[in-house]
């Protein structure tokens, strides 16, 4: 399938850390963005200064933020809130498990390296060879980390002066951003199907479980993958 | 302890162990070839739920049609017209951003 040309095929251990941040780069104003409304979500939320920017620094997982501020805002409770986050967060099991080889050094780096993925790194460092390369994961996660906390200092410093995210169209652009990305991942049959299947599965779900599962569960529908030999 | 920071720190903790998960338990172990087949197919899978998600997720679960199905087709267009990602991102937004203007 055709690609966008911000993901042209790389040559695999020819990639630089720069080269992961620039493929990041129009993520990266759309993770500050989504980081401001963040910050003011979080300063209506009273959660303070601080613990929103902290929070942008160690969770570093947008959706599960976003269920904090809101739960906590509303008046919703710990348990709920904590609970809420985690399983928005769960399909970090996998995808970390996807992850795994391609980390290097002691248990300490590998461990901190991996705080550096996220959906959107992730999917960038993905090579055509089904491996994932490491300088465009961490170059991409370390600009994303970093516009993602800018965004929340400011959101939660000027949020005054900030416009309601919704009418700006923020909410859109994230859906738009992952079928972009999932465009340069349908490379072939199995791939297709792979998708579908797990389209298939979060609509089948999203009706009856909480936000969070049905992403988990669409993992599953990598399996699809295990009938082609390697 | 505020509540507050008990959320971001059990949070915080939480997300890290589970994004070291994977990298600590399978340290370079190389994954059979089955399995690693499998973990190849994870992105198109995983992508494709959040785009099912974004799009249609309410607050508190089930479905919400709204603006934002408007804003998916026309990053969906500016895809199909080989447009590049800050493009297809911004017309997504502001589609939706009119599309709740007129609405």
């Amino acid at each position: 399938m055709r690609r966008p040309a911000d993901f042209q095929a790389r040559e695999p251990g020819r990639t630089t850390y720069l080269d992961g941040v620039r493929a990041a780069a129009p993520i990266g104003v759309a993770a500050l963005a989504f980081g401001v409304s963040f910050g003011v979500l979080a300063r209506a939320a009273d959660m303070g200064r601080v613990a929103p920017v902290v929070m942008s620094v160690t969770t570093f997982a947008g959706s599960a933020q976003f269920a904090v501020a809101s739960i906590l805002g509303a008046g919703g409770g710990l348990v709920t809130a904590i609970v809420a986050a985690i399983l928005l967060n769960l399909r970090y099991g996998p995808i970390g498990l996807s992850a795994a080889t391609t980390f290097e050094g002691p248990w300490w780096r590998r461990a901190l390296t991996a705080q550096l993925i996220v959906d959107e790194s992730w999917a960038i460092a993905q090579r055509d060879d089904g491996r994932l390369d490491r300088h465009l994961l961490i170059g991409a996660g370390l600009l994303l980390l970093v516009c993602w906390t800018t965004g929340t200092v400011i959101g939660t410093f000027a949020g005054d002066l900030v416009a309601d995210p919704e009418s700006l169209g923020l909410d859109a652009a994230f859906p738009a951003l992952f079928l972009a990305l999932l465009w340069s991942q349908v490379r072939d049959r199995s791939r297709l199907l792979a998708a579908i299947a797990g389209a298939a599965i979060a609509l089948a779900l999203m009706p009856f479980t909480g936000p969070g599962i049905p992403i988990v569960a669409a993992s599953l529908a990598c399996l699809v993958g295990a009938r082609k030999p390697a | 302890m505020s509540a507050v920071w008990i959320s971001v720190i059990v949070v915080g903790l939480a997300t890290m162990a589970i994004k070291a998960a994977g990298p600590l338990l399978l340290a370079r172990r190389t994954p059979p070839p089955r399995a690693q087949a499998a973990l190849e197919h994870l992105a198109p899978a995983l992508l494709a739920a959040l785009v099912v998600t974004q799009a249609l997720g309410g607050d508190n679960g089930g479905f919400t049609i709204d603006a934002r199905l408007a804003g998916l087709a026309a990053g969906a267009v500016a895809l199909l017209l080989r447009a590049p990602l800050l493009v297809v991102i911004t017309a997504a937004a502001v589609t939706a951003a009119l599309v709740r203007l007129v609405a």
